[in-house]
């Protein structure tokens, strides 16, 4: 069975590794994902070999979330061209940093041939595209995605510039729809836990809706949320279409004025 | 570990190299930094009373006009090369460890000078002259390297020059020397609890009961302590066929593509070397250039040489020789042609098992690997990892350095620094933000009324936010804030000297944001997104 060349011994030694592995088959089509993520998604995990796309106010906590579980256990992690990635709050969610690896932005033109790169190497690749992705780049980066049984990870910054709308639907969309923060008041305090909802949906919304509500307490712990003492927010959600106007609004004479209160 | 008569040793020793390295003049203080610690000063510094493991804070109280500058190990390796180049008239044999010093063996070049203190007189002189920078240059001549190197510290320590200490004195010389210049802190912090301060005290104890008590790493420290020269055991020639060599075509006259030379090089020395369960432990790198002539260079490690610790290597002494040997004419325009990596000394190598039981992870190497090709589409500098670095505002916090510089752990993982225990006065209250913005974005922050909202030089903040427009978009209703925090840094240097005050503001929409105010203007800095 074995033969005598040194080339040969080290990749025999490969090829029995692989055999012997422990034989894991459910877990073998996902990564590990926190508890609190789990109602939201069809398999006990993130499924392998799919693009998950988060958009919405708290994209970055969520992913950074997303990420956290299967990088713990082990899964190299690629982040393209998210030159605001907070490190900080990304290594007290539980990305390793010693598994994390930043690439820059590549150019347009090389966009897809590095991220396919990354992909035959790394479990877990975030991508944050600011140019429209073309539709063979697209389908060639979901085969290979499928394959290799990477996750990539498409998280929208919101930075003022434009995104656009890839040209294959996800085949998981996150959106962080409500954000409440507690801790800060009107002068005092500080941001201290905030609740988030998640919701999900499959592709072309074949799937129904599902929607958490998850905590993010201030040591970076997500939980699934109790309801809790938030600061009110405005009743407006998020997606509606912003006024784009940069004049003020008019004062409302009869509304309370505030006032600064000296504490201390 | 036997001992055997120890090889009379030259050692030249620069002092403070990363410092050093950095090429400013003479009186000019240069202190050099790692992960928010001193690691080299240069003379004017050290005399301003900035120690070796001070934090960045303490060394600017001692020393604020001090140029603060990170450590970088390419450019140490790479302005050491004239010093070598200058020593290969003298001896062929040298051989390099760590950018900063180097070492030959005496025997040869003694004999030729007339005399060990005539050749170390030679060396000394060669050394100094091809610096390019004014570094404070020793040499030392003992039986055995570890006794070399001290006798060139101390002869460095002195202002420069060179020291003999004659054979079979080695011991007697090194019978005062304290016990942490073995550079092993846990085994000097026991010594000095048992009252052996000095390396005499030490080599003093019976061998069997050093061993005994301190396992095998107490014996080869108590051998070097003796003054006996450190032969590992397994160390044999290694058979021809681990060579590995390339014809470049085109001849390679550029630094940044000596870097995928270098790598591929050393892939395949390290493939060979793991089928045959083997470790290089010293390393010759041999270059060709157009005209025909060669280039040689030793590089050993004390412990054995990593895939990546070797690439490292040739892409240092590659940047080393095309960035100096072309202004001597030992490179002419043609470039090198050829490339040569010998392992001169292999050891046994410790065995990296492939996920079975433990140790290195098969994603990790794998994902090591596949690196490379991302590398060559974008240029080496273009995969990063995140350092921690420790600083006041988010930005700060965490670095970006280039992959290859970050050394590799047992598990083929990144040893990357991570957050230290120190709190930083000043800083932002965690939860930390998830966005940091590298270049802050212009914002609005009006009151009810529409006026900007400022804080007075007492900091004070003259009104209470109500509507925050971050860079011309749509205005949104402040529904909570904190804040003036006040920053105030660098007051007494008049360029660097920033005044900040920083607020939490969340929004109506659900963001939460960091806004700073700077010279009259607001900025983001960060969302909590």
């Amino acid at each position: 069975m074995f033969e005598h060349g040194e080339m040969a011994e080290a990749s025999q030694l490969a090829a029995l590794a692989q055999r012997f592995r422990p034989a894991v088959l459910a877990a073998e089509q996902t990564l590990p994902v926190a508890e609190a993520f789990l109602p939201l998604l069809p398999l006990d995990g993130l499924p392998r070999g799919s693009r998950v796309s988060v958009s919405g106010a708290g994209a970055t906590s969520i992913t950074m979330a997303l990420l956290a579980e299967a990088s713990r256990g082990g899964s190299w992690t690629a982040i393209v061209g998210v030159p605001s990635w907070g490190w900080a709050a990304s290594v007290r969610s539980g990305v390793a940093a010693q598994r994390t690896v930043v690439v820059d932005e590549p150019p347009v033109s090389q966009w897809g041939q590095v991220i396919a790169a990354l992909v035959d190497t790394f479990d877990l690749v975030v991508v944050d595209p600011t140019h429209q992705v073309t539709a063979s780049d697209a389908r060639r980066l979901a085969a290979r995605t499928r394959e290799r049984g990477s996750v990539m990870v498409d998280v929208r910054v919101d930075d003022g510039r434009r995104r656009f709308r890839w040209p294959i639907d996800a085949d998981l969309s996150f959106s962080v729809s409500t954000s409440a923060w507690s801790g800060l008041g009107d002068g005092f305090g500080r941001l201290d836990d905030r609740e988030l909802t998640v919701s999900a949906s499959g592709r072309r919304g074949a799937d129904r809706q599902r929607r958490i509500q998850v905590r993010l307490d201030g040591s970076g712990h997500l939980a699934a949320a109790a309801s809790m003492n938030t600061t009110p927010m405005n009743a407006a959600p998020t997606n509606a279409a912003p006024t784009n106007t940069a004049a003020l609004p008019a004062v409302d004479p009869t509304a309370p004025k505030r006032r600064l209160r000296s504490v201390g | 570990m036997s001992g055997v008569a120890p090889t009379r040793t030259v050692v030249v020793w620069c002092a403070d190299w990363p410092a050093a390295a950095l090429g400013r003049p003479p009186e000019a203080p240069v202190v050099v930094l790692h992960a928010n610690r001193v690691v080299s000063v240069s003379p004017p510094a050290r005399e301003a009373g900035v120690e070796i493991g001070a934090r960045r804070r303490e060394a600017q109280r001692h020393c604020p006009e001090a140029e603060l500058v990170e450590r970088d190990p390419d450019r140490e390796a790479v302005n050491f090369e004239p010093v070598l180049a200058a020593l290969d008239p003298i001896t062929p044999r040298v051989e390099i460890t760590m950018a900063g010093t180097c070492r030959f063996p005496a025997r040869g070049p003694s004999r030729y000078f007339g005399g060990d203190a005539a050749m170390a007189e030679r060396v000394a002189a060669a050394a100094a002259t091809a610096l390019r920078a004014p570094a404070v240059v020793g040499v030392g001549v003992a039986d055995g390297a570890f006794a070399a190197e001290r006798a060139a510290r101390r002869a460095a320590a002195a202002g420069g020059g060179w020291l003999v200490i004659d054979a079979g004195a080695s011991p007697e010389f090194l019978a005062p020397i304290s016990v942490r210049s073995l550079g092993i802190p846990e085994l000097a912090d026991v010594l000095e609890r048992l009252g052996l301060r000095t390396l005499g005290a030490f080599a003093d104890l019976p061998a069997a009961d050093v061993t005994a008590r301190f396992g095998t790493e107490g014996a080869a420290a108590h051998a070097v302590a003796s003054g006996v020269d450190l032969v590992p055991l397994h160390l044999a020639d290694p058979p021809p066929d681990l060579d590995v060599d390339d014809e470049l075509d085109p001849p390679l006259d550029r630094v940044d593509r000596a870097a995928f030379v270098a790598k591929a090089l050393a892939d395949d020395l390290n493939g060979r070397l793991e089928s045959r369960g083997l470790a290089a432990v010293s390393v010759l790198i041999g270059a060709e250039t157009a005209d025909g002539s060669l280039l040689e260079r030793r590089w050993r490690h004390d412990g054995a040489l990593s895939s990546a610790a070797v690439a490292q290597r040739v892409r240092w002494q590659l940047d080393g020789w095309l960035t100096w040997a072309r202004g001597r004419g030992a490179l002419t325009e043609g470039g090198i042609v050829r490339l040569w990596l010998r392992p001169e000394q292999v050891a046994p190598a410790r065995g990296r098992q492939l996920g079975f039981w433990g140790g290195a992870d098969a994603a990790s190497m794998h994902a090591r690997r596949g690196l490379a090709r991302v590398q060559a589409l974008l240029g080496e500098d273009a995969v990063r990892v995140a350092e921690w670095q420790g600083g006041r505002s988010p930005a700060d916090r965490y670095r970006l350095v280039p992959i290859d510089t970050v050394p590799v752990a047992d598990d083929e993982s990144l040893a990357v620094r991570t957050a230290g225990p120190e709190p930083w006065p000043g800083h932002v209250p965690d939860p930390p933000p998830a966005l940091v913005w590298p270049v802050p974005r212009r914002a609005e922050l009006v009151d009810d009324e529409g006026r900007r909202v400022e804080v007075n030089r007492r900091g004070a903040v003259s009104c209470a936010p109500a509507r925050l427009s971050i860079a011309s978009g749509p205005w949104l209703d402040v529904v909570g804030w904190v804040g003036p925090w006040l920053v105030d840094e660098r007051w007494w240097d008049a360029v660097g000297h920033r005044r900040r005050a920083r607020f939490q503001i969340a929004a109506g929409d659900g963001t939460a944001h960091l806004l700073a105010l700077e010279a009259q203007h607001w900025w983001v800095e960060a969302t909590y997104d």
